[in-house]
C-alpha cells in the first residue's frame, strides 16, 4: 500500500470533528501512515459543483490531488462526498488528455500541475482491500455487542463502472467490516436507499430532503437497531442534524444514534468514547452512551 | 438552433446518449426522490428527446444524484449523468437556486462550502484537535490559490446573481 495523505473534508473538521479524530487514530492503531493534506479546500463538493461548472470542479478537485502528487501519496478520504469529487475528477483527467490539459491551463495561474500520479481512495474500500475483515478482526481488543443499521450512501458503490467494488443492489464488504468489530449489521427495508442529502438537495429543498431522510428513519426504527452506522459524513450530518428536524417536521420522537465507522472501528479498538467524539453528535441518546461506555469499561 | 436543440447537442457530444430509451420507468420506479417529490426522470429524458424545453424545470434540482436509476436502466442510459449536464447548461442560463448560490458564496469566502463555526472550534479543542484544521482555512496563501481558480474559471461570474 502506498503512503496516505488524509482528505478530511469540510463537515469532518468544520462540524463532526470526532470523525477527525477517530479516524486518525484508528489508522494509527492499524499503522497505516497517513498525514495531513495541508492547505487542501473542498474537495468540492460533487452535488452542487459538479452541478455547476465541469471546468470549476475539475480545477478545485485537482488542486487538492496535487497537493498530494507533491507529497508522493495517495489520497485518503472518509466521505462518501470526496469520494465521488476527488476520484471521479482523477478518472476524468487522466483518462481525458484534453481535459487535463485545460484544466492544468487553470492551474498553471497558481503554480501548479496535475500529473495524474496518484489514486483516490475511500477508507472502507482501504480497509477491506488492504487490510480485510478477518485480519482486522485480530485488532480488536473490546468486541460490540451493539446491533447496527448500516447505511452504505450512495457514492461508495455508484456508479459501479467506476468504483470496483462490485454490484450496489446487495453488496456486503461494508457489513463484513462492521461484523469484524463484533457487531451484527441488521438488514432493514430500502437499506441502499439514499438519506436525502445529496445533489444540492438539502441544500435547496429542506423539506424534500426530509421527508425523504423520514422514511429511511421509519425503516431502521422498525429493525430495532442501537444505532446508525454510515461512512459519509454529510449522511452523518443529514441523519444526525436532519433526525432532529425530521422529529420536529414530523412530530415524531426518533432518537437514533450515529456513528461514523471510524468511530464503531475506533470503540473495537479499545480508544475511549471520549476521544471519538461520540457525544458530541446533536442526537442524545443517553441509554446507548451508557451501554457504549460499559461495553468501553469491559463491563457489558 | 434554439435553445433546446442545443441541449441535445451538447449531451451527444458529452457522450450522453438517451435516444435507445423505451420509455420503462424503471428509473422513476426506482428514484428515491421521485416517491415524494415531483421528480419524474423518464419524463425528463421524453422532453429532452422532443425538444421541450427542460433547463427551466424545476425538479431537475431535486435528484440527490444516487445513481440508482442509471445502475438499474436496462438500455445503459447514463440518467443521473445528464441531468447533471442539464442542471450546468440550466446554470449557464442564469438558473440556479439561491441556497446554492450560497454555497458557491462559501467557497469563495472561506474555501469550504462548510466553513468552521464557533461551536466546532470548541469541540475540536475538547477532542485535543488544532482549533483551526490544516486546511485553507489555516492558510491565507492557500485560501488565494482557491479563489484563483474559481476566477480563472470565472465561476464568481457564473453564479453571481443575474
Amino acid at each position: 500500500m502506498k503512503k496516505l495523505s488524509l482528505f478530511l473534508g469540510c463537515i469532518v473538521q468544520n462540524r463532526y470533528p470526532g470523525i477527525e479524530n477517530a479516524t486518525k487514530l484508528c489508522l494509527q492503531q492499524l499503522d497505516i501512515d497517513a498525514v495531513d493534506l495541508p492547505g487542501a479546500s473542498c474537495c468540492p463538493a460533487p452535488g452542487v459543483f459538479k452541478s455547476f461548472d465541469k471546468g470549476t470542479w475539475l480545477s478545485l478537485a485537482s488542486r487538492n490531488i496535487v497537493i498530494s502528487e507533491k507529497m508522493e501519496r495517495d489520497v485518503l478520504t472518509v466521505c462518501n462526498g470526496c469520494y465521488a469529487s476527488l476520484a471521479d475528477a482523477n478518472i476524468e483527467l487522466k483518462s481525458d488528455p484534453e481535459l487535463k490539459a485545460h484544466t492544468n491551463m487553470c492551474l498553471k495561474g497558481v503554480g501548479m500541475e496535475y500529473q495524474g500520479t496518484v489514486e483516490v481512495r475511500h477508507i472502507i474500500e482501504l480497509l477491506y482491500t488492504e487490510i480485510g475483515p478477518e485480519k482486522l478482526k485480530t485488532y480488536v481488543t473490546t468486541p460490540l455487542n451493539l446491533k447496527v443499521a448500516l447505511h452504505y450512501g450512495c457514492h461508495m458503490v455508484k456508479p459501479t463502472k467506476d468504483r470496483k467494488l462490485g454490484e450496489s443492489e446487495t453488496p456486503t464488504f461494508f457489513d463484513e467490516l462492521v461484523e469484524a468489530t463484533g457487531a451484527e449489521s441488521v438488514d432493514y427495508t430500502d437499506k441502499m436507499m439514499c438519506c436525502g442529502a445529496g445533489g444540492g438537495v438539502r441544500a435547496g429543498h429542506i423539506e424534500e430532503s426530509l421527508e425523504m431522510l423520514e422514511h429511511k428513519l421509519a425503516c431502521i426504527q422498525r429493525a430495532g437497531v442501537d444505532c446508525i452506522v454510515n461512512a459519509c459524513p454529510f449522511c452523518h450530518l443529514q441523519f444526525d442534524k436532519g433526525q432532529l428536524a425530521v422529529n420536529e417536521k414530523f412530530g415524531t420522537d426518533y432518537s437514533i444514534p450515529v456513528l461514523h465507522y471510524s468511530q464503531l472501528l475506533g470503540l473495537a479498538l479499545g480508544i475511549s468514547p471520549e476521544k471519538l467524539g461520540i457525544e458530541q453528535n446533536d442526537v442524545q441518546n443517553l441509554e446507548f452512551l451508557a451501554k457504549v461506555y460499559e461495553i468501553s469499561a469491559g463491563i457489558r | 438552433m434554439s435553445e433546446d436543440e442545443e441541449v441535445v447537442k451538447v449531451l451527444k457530444a458529452a457522450g450522453l446518449d438517451m435516444l435507445s430509451c423505451m420509455h420503462c420507468g424503471t428509473c422513476t420506479g426506482s428514484c428515491p426522490s421521485g416517491r415524494t417529490t415531483g421528480l419524474n426522470t423518464r419524463r425528463i429524458l421524453r422532453d429532452v428527446r422532443k425538444n421541450r424545453p427542460v433547463l427551466e424545470n424545476k425538479d431537475l434540482w431535486l435528484c440527490t444524484t444516487c445513481y440508482t436509476c442509471q445502475e438499474r436502466c436496462p438500455r445503459g442510459i447514463k440518467i443521473t449523468d445528464i441531468l447533471l449536464e442539464l442542471r450546468r447548461l440550466a446554470v449557464r442560463e442564469g438558473l440556479m437556486l439561491p441556497e446554492h448560490r450560497r454555497v458557491s458564496e462559501l467557497v469563495l469566502e472561506y474555501g469550504h462550502a462548510v466553513p468552521l463555526d464557533e461551536e466546532t472550534r470548541k469541540k475540536r479543542e475538547e477532542l485535543g484537535l488544532d482549533p483551526v484544521p490544516n486546511t485553507a482555512q489555516h492558510s491565507p496563501e492557500a485560501l488565494e490559490q482557491v479563489r484563483t481558480l474559481l476566477r480563472t474559471c470565472r465561476f464568481d461570474e457564473l453564479t453571481a446573481e443575474k
